[in-house]
């Protein structure tokens, strides 16, 4: 798989570490009445899609940046590549 | 309905009379409307389930549904290794008594699986590792399983190819079960659809569950592309596509579904009598019957459920096997494939009841499901005939994530592509 950086350019897959579902951008509130049960789906449960899914890679061999990746689990197919920063700050993290 | 029993007298008789006495190993029955227990998946565990239900429950009026064809997942796919060789209390006393049903499997559902106890090594590189070892080892002969430390002089005699003064990881010894070993993987769906079948079990392929009927908290059957059938009770055995079977019962599971490859290289003559593994670059290789090495290695790492990987791993996995058998630079790989794991959040997998009655589950096998089939199908028959688990699989439950019981024999946390 070769991912587009949105800085780098096209990079091979392999310069890449996965970390998994990008929901994982979206944290519970841990002052939330709700946070042990929050913190459980948060850490353990996943969608797991047959189809896209949006996920995180970290660019471990490159620039260490994080990247927010749509892919499609079934063909390996790339249709989007994000900085992790840049969809998180549009979520109004980090402000 | 075929109770013919196969020996070598059944083999000689038909090579006498132009084979003209076989009859198909199972039927091709319609689906009735309904079964006191349906088993989604006609894998090795969903067919093992069957099997033990209907032989050692006393359980009647049971179904098998496949979407494809019987043994065309993960059973197919595995590079077909048993072993019992855990550390932790909710794994070991679980994979031993699988263990112990291979021992007896073929005598017992009477079809030739080929099982081969050629013994399985673990390679030691260094003191911390073989501290680590032997604490495994200790273990597993606490839990009733065979485990033998090996010096680098005994492992040299029986594996010469072995590069055992590799500067960086030089092999020290090794941890052994020689009661590990090998079975040809197809002939176990096989043998367990046979067995299930002539006790009356219907096999239903090319039939794929499309949904669950589930009202006020019960499930009462589920929908196919084969119309509805009803069940009293519904086990899920789809290891690979568990997440996507139960987001029909809308449950998010707690795994992500990953790429496995496996090679086979050229048939070569016998080089390797047992099954190697080199934990420290994450290579196992075994030499199949017919003179194939099987081998493989780590996961890819990302979700998949493409059922093929990419080639970075294929490199990695071959640099691992040329650092312990620069031999093996000789063969040339002849094959490759994926199959899709269910990777769990702590490694180990899950038998339980779900929070919708009459529906239950099994699954997240990682990439250890094929030795398991003998004692899951066992302990998922047990769950459902008797709605209690069977005693070596008590802690295979949803709940201990929740609870803090994990059972990470790796330690390595919420990430799946690490176990």
């Amino acid at each position: 798989m070769i991912i587009d950086h949105p800085l780098l350019g096209p990079r091979d897959a392999a310069e890449f570490t996965y970390m998994g579902d990008a929901k994982l951008i979206d944290r519970p509130d841990w002052q939330s009445d709700t946070a042990a049960q929050d913190f459980y789906e948060y850490g353990y449960l996943r969608d797991n899609p047959a189809g896209w899914h949006e996920e995180l890679w970290f660019h471990e061999a490159g620039d260490r940046s994080w990247l927010v990746v749509t892919r499609n689990t079934v063909t390996h197919e790339i249709s989007k590549v994000e900085l992790a920063r840049d969809v998180a700050r549009a979520k109004g993290r980090s402000k | 309905m075929s109770k013919m029993r196969y020996s070598g007298f059944k083999v000689i008789k038909e090579a006498l009379t132009g084979h003209k006495g076989w009859t198909p190993a199972w039927r091709d029955p319609e689906p009735q409307a309904d079964y006191d227990i349906i088993i989604i998946g006609g894998g090795g565990h969903g067919l093992a389930t069957a099997y033990y239900l209907a032989k050692e429950f006393g359980q009647k009026r049971i179904a098998v549904l496949e979407k494809g064809w019987i043994g065309g997942g993960n059973v197919g796919r595995n590079t077909t290794i048993i072993r019992s060789n855990y550390l932790l209390d909710g794994n070991e006393p679980f994979y031993e008594f699988s263990l112990k049903l291979w021992e007896g499997l073929e005598q017992d559902f009477n079809y030739n699986a080929m099982i081969s106890q050629r013994g399985i090594l673990n390679l030691i590189h260094s003191d911390a590792q073989r501290d680590a070892f032997i604490r495994r080892g200790n273990a597993m002969l606490l839990n009733g399983a065979d485990a033998e430390m090996l010096t680098t002089d005994q492992i040299k005699a029986r594996y010469p190819f072995l590069n055992t003064d590799d500067a960086r990881f030089p092999i020290k010894g090794g941890l052994a079960q020689h009661r590990g070993g090998t079975v040809r993987h197809d002939a176990v769906a096989w043998g367990y659809a046979r067995g299930a079948d002539s006790r009356g079990v219907d096999i239903i392929q090319n039939c794929e569950v499309t949904g669950f009927r589930i009202e006020n908290g019960t499930c009462l059957g589920v929908e196919t592309s084969r119309g509805f059938i009803g069940a009293k009770k519904i086990g899920c055995a789809v290891a690979g596509s568990s997440s996507r079977l139960m987001s029909k019962a809308d449950m998010r599971l707690p795994m992500e579904s990953h790429v496995l490859q496996a090679f086979v290289s050229e048939g070569l003559k016998p080089v390797l009598p047992g099954v190697v593994t080199f934990g420290a670059g994450h290579f196992y290789v075994s030499q199949s019957d017919k003179g194939g090495l099987v081998f493989g290695g780590d996961l890819d790492g990302y979700n998949s459920y493409a059922q093929r990987g990419n080639l970075p791993t294929v490199e990695d996995v071959c640099e691992g096997g040329m650092a312990i058998f620069p031999a093996f630079g000789r063969a040339r790989l002849l094959r490759m494939w994926g199959g899709i794991m269910d990777m769990s959040m702590d490694g180990s997998p899950i038998i339980d009841r779900t929070h919708i009655d009459g529906l239950y589950f099994n699954g997240g096998w990682c990439y250890g499901g094929f030795k398991a089939t003998p004692a899951s199908g066992f302990c998922f028959a047990h769950l459902l005939a008797k709605d209690a688990p069977h005693p070596t699989a008590t802690a295979y439950r949803f709940n201990r994530f929740e609870k803090g019981l994990m059972i990470d024999e790796k330690g390595m946390g919420n990430q799946p592509n690490l176990h």
